[in-house]
C-alpha cells in the first residue's frame, strides 16, 4: 500500500468553454480529492494552463493522469511533484489592527516579504506570496490580532530549469 | 425483408451533389454532413428547437429517418444499430425534455463503448442561460456520460464539428458524443465546404502497443502451465474474433468471453468455457482462480466479472491489454500492460506464439470441468421453464439470430442458454444494466441488419420500460421476434430478495401488468401466448413464419433463479450452485 501524498498536477488545456467543468467533474465524479485549483492563460494561444493541488497515493495518481487525458480537451499532464519544481500561491488577509497595533504587525509583514496593499481605519490588509507552508505561517502569526478575512488563490506551479514542459 | 430498410450505401453521384460548396442552412449542413459520414439511418423525435432540421429532412429521402414514440426508444435503437453494425448509431431530439429523455440511453451506450453521435437542439444562443422554454444545459448534464461534447455556437464550426464526433466516436476506445445546436445556428445560413481532414492535438489513441510488452506476453505464455483467456467487448468492437480464434487455437489456451464478449469466440468450440462472473459458469471462474497466466484481451475488469477484488485470480500473472489506458490497473494491477487496438496487438503476438505443450493438464483439467458443471435446471412438465425457452430459442435458429435483451434474470438466461457463434449478434445492457433496452435495440439492430433474424428477448418487467415502440414495429414493419420471459415478478430483484434478505419480497409484484397479446394487437403487432412447451413450439413456430413483427408471451415459472450465483463480497469460485 502506498501512502497518501499531496502531488501537484500541471494540466494544459484547450481554452473552451466548459473545460474546467470538465476538470473538475472529472475528479468530483471519480472521488478524487481537489485541495486547490487555479486556471489562467498559457504561453500559448488558445491553451489555458490549470494547476491543481490533490491528495491520493501513486495509484490514485496514476488514474487521474490517465482519466484526464481521456478528456478530448485536454493536451498535456505533467505530475510536477515528480520534479524541482517552484510553487507558489498569493493570499490576500484582512487583520484587525488598532492604530497601535499596526507597527507590530508590520514587523510580520517584513519578515515574511509580504506587503501591506491597504489601510483601513480598523484593519489592514496584508499580501503574501509563498508557497503553501509560508503562507499557513504567516495567518498563523496573524490570527492573535484577529482575522477578518482571507483570500488564497490556490498554488500555481512550474517547473524549475530551462525545462519547459 | 421489405422496402422500408434503407439502401445500403450512397452513390458517388449522390456524394459529389453532396460535396457542392454551396451556401445553405446549418440543418442542411448536419443532414449532409452525416450523409458524407456514411449515415443511412438515424433515430428520433422533433419538437422546438430542431423545427429547420425537420423542415430540411422533409422530402428529404437520401438516408432513413425513424421516428420512435419516446426519445429513450431512439436512442436505444441508435445504439442497437450501432452495435449490430459497428458504424456510429445517430439519434435526433430536440431540447429540454428531448434531450434529458436520452440521457439513460448515452449513460448506457458510454459504459459499454458504443460509438454514437447524438444530437439535440437547443434555445436559440441569445436564450441560452435565461431559463428559456425547453431550455436544459444537456452538455453539462451529459459531461460524465458521454466520449465528447459539443456546443455549436456558430454555423460556420458544425462541419467540423460533426467530422470530429464521428472520428472521435468511433475510434480509440469509442463512445457516444453529443452535438447540442441551438436553433438559431441550425437556421443560420453558411458556405457549406465538407471537412475531411482530422486535427484534434488533445486526441491521439494509441493503436500500436509497444513491441516489448508483446515480447514479454510471448515469453510467459511460453512459460505457463495453467494459462487462460479473459475476452471482453473490445473483442468485438476491434473486429478481432478472427485474430482471437487464431491466438487461442494456436496455442490452446481455454477461453472465456465476458458478457459483453459473447459471439467473440464460436461457442461451440472445446475451449471455449462459457460466461464468467456473477453468474458465470463453474469452470470459468475456478479457471479464472486457478490460472497461472490471465490474459484480459479487451475486458475491464467489472465488478460482476472479478467478485471481490482482494482475491481475484490469487495466482495468476496478469496481462491487460486495453486501448484505454486507464482502464489498466484501475481495478487489477496488471503485471503486463499492453495498451493498444486488441486486434492490432493479437496480429503481433499471433506470430510469436505456438502450443502450449505444458499446459496440457490444464486443458484436460478444464474439460472435466466442463462435463462435470454445465448450466443445469430442473426441467418440468406443468409448468414452462425460462431457460427451456431460450434453449427452444438457440436451438430452433441455431445460435444464428441476433439477439437482443433487456436486463434481469432473462438476459442472464439468454447469455447462458444461447450459443452464440458470430460477433455482433449478442445485444445488451452490460454497464449500465438499462431496463427497457430490449425492444429498441432490437430494432435498432434490425435496421442495420435487415436480411438476420432478429429475437428481442425481455423480462415482463423491462418490455413495459419502452412498449411503446411496438408502433414502430407495426408502422415500419420491422420484422422483430419480441419475446417476453413472463413470470409475473421483478425476478432478478425476487431472486435477491429471496437469497439475501431472507424472502422479504418488496415492491416486485408485477400484477396490473396487461395482456401482453392484446397491447401488441393494439399496436397492429401479431401477438402469442404459450404457457406449455407444446404451444411455445408452435407459437414460436409460427412467429418464425410471420414475415413481420411478432410479440410472444411465453408465460413462465415465478420462482426459478439463476444459477450458479456469486454473491457480493465473495470471490468467484465461492458459488451457490442452485437446488439441486
Amino acid at each position: 500500500m502506498s501512502m497518501s501524498m499531496r502531488h501537484t498536477i500541471s494540466i494544459l488545456v484547450n481554452d473552451q468553454p466548459g473545460v474546467l467543468q470538465r476538470v473538475s467533474g472529472l475528479f468530483g465524479r471519480r472521488g478524487f480529492n481537489i485541495e486547490s485549483i487555479t486556471v489562467g492563460q498559457s504561453e500559448e494561444v488558445g491553451l489555458s494552463r490549470m494547476v491543481v493541488v490533490t491528495i491520493g497515493d501513486d495509484k490514485t495518481l496514476e488514474q487521474i493522469e490517465k482519466q484526464l487525458y481521456k478528456l478530448i480537451d485536454v493536451i498535456k499532464v505533467i505530475n510536477l511533484g515528480s520534479k524541482p519544481m517552484v510553487d507558489r500561491e498569493l493570499a490576500l488577509i484582512k487583520v484587525k489592527s488598532e492604530t497601535n497595533e499596526r507597527p507590530e504587525i508590520m514587523g510580520i509583514v517584513e519578515t515574511f516579504r509580504a506587503s501591506v496593499v491597504d489601510i483601513g481605519t480598523h484593519s489592514i490588509m496584508v499580501q503574501v506570496v509563498g508557497d503553501t507552508t509560508k503562507i499557513d505561517a504567516m495567518i498563523e502569526l496573524l490570527k492573535p490580532y484577529g482575522i477578518r478575512e482571507i483570500s488564497r488563490t490556490g498554488v500555481t506551479a512550474m517547473t524549475r530549469g530551462n525545462d519547459t514542459k | 425483408m421489405n422496402e422500408q430498410i434503407p439502401k445500403q450505401t450512397s452513390t458517388e453521384q449522390l456524394r459529389e451533389k453532396w460535396m457542392k460548396p454551396e451556401v445553405i442552412t446549418g440543418s442542411e449542413v448536419l443532414l449532409r454532413s452525416l450523409l458524407l459520414e456514411g449515415v443511412d439511418c438515424v433515430f428520433g423525435y422533433p419538437g422546438g428547437a430542431v423545427l429547420y432540421i425537420y423542415d430540411a429532412m422533409y422530402g428529404f429521402d437520401d438516408f432513413k429517418h425513424l421516428l420512435t414514440r419516446h426519445e429513450q426508444g431512439a436512442i436505444h435503437a441508435a445504439d442497437g444499430y450501432a452495435r449490430a453494425s459497428g458504424k456510429v448509431g445517430v439519434c435526433i431530439a430536440t431540447s429540454g425534455p428531448g434531450a434529458t429523455n436520452l440521457v439513460t440511453g448515452i449513460a448506457t451506450a458510454y459504459m459499454d463503448s458504443v460509438p454514437m453521435v447524438v444530437i439535440t437542439g437547443n434555445v436559440a444562443t441569445t436564450l441560452i442561460g435565461t431559463d428559456a422554454f425547453q431550455e436544459a444545459d444537456i452538455t453539462g448534464i451529459t459531461m460524465p456520460i458521454t466520449k465528447h461534447s459539443y456546443l455549436v455556437r456558430d454555423v460556420e464550426d458544425l462541419p467540423r464539428v460533426i467530422h470530429e464526433a464521428f472520428h472521435i466516436a468511433n475510434t480509440g476506445r469509442k463512445g457516444p458524443v453529443l452535438i447540442d445546436i441551438p436553433k438559431d445556428v441550425s437556421a443560420a445560413k453558411t458556405l457549406f465546404k465538407p471537412v475531411e481532414e482530422f486535427n484534434v492535438r488533445g486526441y491521439n489513441p494509441r493503436t500500436v502497443p509497444n513491441k516489448l510488452q508483446v515480447d514479454k506476453l510471448a515469453q510467459a505464455i511460453s512459460e505457463a502451465e495453467r494459462p487462460y483467456i479473459l475476452a471482453g467487448g473490445g473483442v468485438i468492437y476491434s473486429g478481432a474474433h478472427e485474430e482471437l480464434f487464431e491466438f487461442a487455437t494456436r496455442t490452446g489456451i481455454p477461453i472465456t468471453t465476458t458478457l459483453l464478449g459473447l459471439g467473440g469466440f464460436p461457442s461451440g468450440h472445446e475451449l471455449w468455457t462459457g460466461m464468467p462472473g456473477m453468474h458465470g459458469t463453474y469452470t470459468s471462474n475456478h479457471a479464472i482462480q486457478q490460472c497461472d497466466l490471465l490474459i484480459n484481451i479487451g475486458a475491464r475488469f467489472d465488478d460482476r466479472v472479478t467478485g471481490k477484488l482482494n482475491g481475484f485470480a490469487p495466482h495468476a500473472k496478469i496481462v491487460h491489454i486495453d486501448i484505454d489506458p486507464a482502464e489498466i490497473g484501475k481495478n487489477v494491477a496488471a503485471d503486463i500492460p499492453i495498451v493498444g487496438d486488441v486486434k492490432t496487438v493479437l496480429e503481433m503476438i499471433n506470430p510469436l506464439v505456438s502450443h502450449t505443450d505444458k499446459a496440457d493438464a490444464w486443458r484436460k483439467q478444464i474439460q472435466e470441468w466442463k462435463l462435470e458443471y454445465p448450466f443445469r435446471y430442473t426441467d418440468a412438465e406443468d409448468v414452462l421453464k425460462p431457460q427451456w425457452v431460450i434453449e427452444m430459442l438457440n436451438e430452433t435458429t441455431k445460435g444464428e439470430a441476433i439477439v437482443t435483451t433487456d436486463v434481469g434474470q432473462h438476459q442472464m438466461w439468454a447469455a447462458q442458454y444461447y450459443k452464440f457463434n458470430h460477433p455482433r449478434s449478442w445485444i445488451t445492457s452490460g454497464g449500465l444494466g438499462t431496463m427497457g433496452y430490449g425492444l429498441p435495440s432490437a430494432i435498432g439492430a434490425q435496421m442495420a441488419q435487415p436480411e438476420r433474424l432478429v429475437i428481442s428477448i425481455n423480462g415482463d418487467g423491462g418490455i413495459q420500460m419502452c412498449s411503446q415502440e411496438l408502433a414502430i414495429c407495426a408502422i415500419n414493419n420491422i420484422p422483430v421476434k419480441i419475446v417476453i420471459i413472463n413470470n409475473q415478478v421483478l425476478g432478478m430483484v425476487r431472486q435477491w430478495q429471496e437469497l439475501i434478505y431472507e424472502n422479504r419480497y418488496s415492491h416486485i409484484d408485477l400484477a396490473g401488468s396487461p395482456d401482453f397479446v392484446k397491447l401488441a394487437e393494439a399496436y397492429g403487432v401479431k401477438g402469442l401466448r404459450a404457457t406449455t412447451k407444446e404451444e411455445a413450439r408452435l407459437a414460436w413456430q409460427e412467429a418464425l413464419e410471420t414475415p413481420g413483427p411478432v410479440l410472444l408471451d411465453f408465460v413462465v415459472n415465478k420462482y426459478e433463479n439463476v444459477y450458479p450465483m456469486v454473491t457480493q463480497g465473495s470471490t468467484i469460485d465461492q458459488m451457490l450452485m442452485g437446488d439441486e
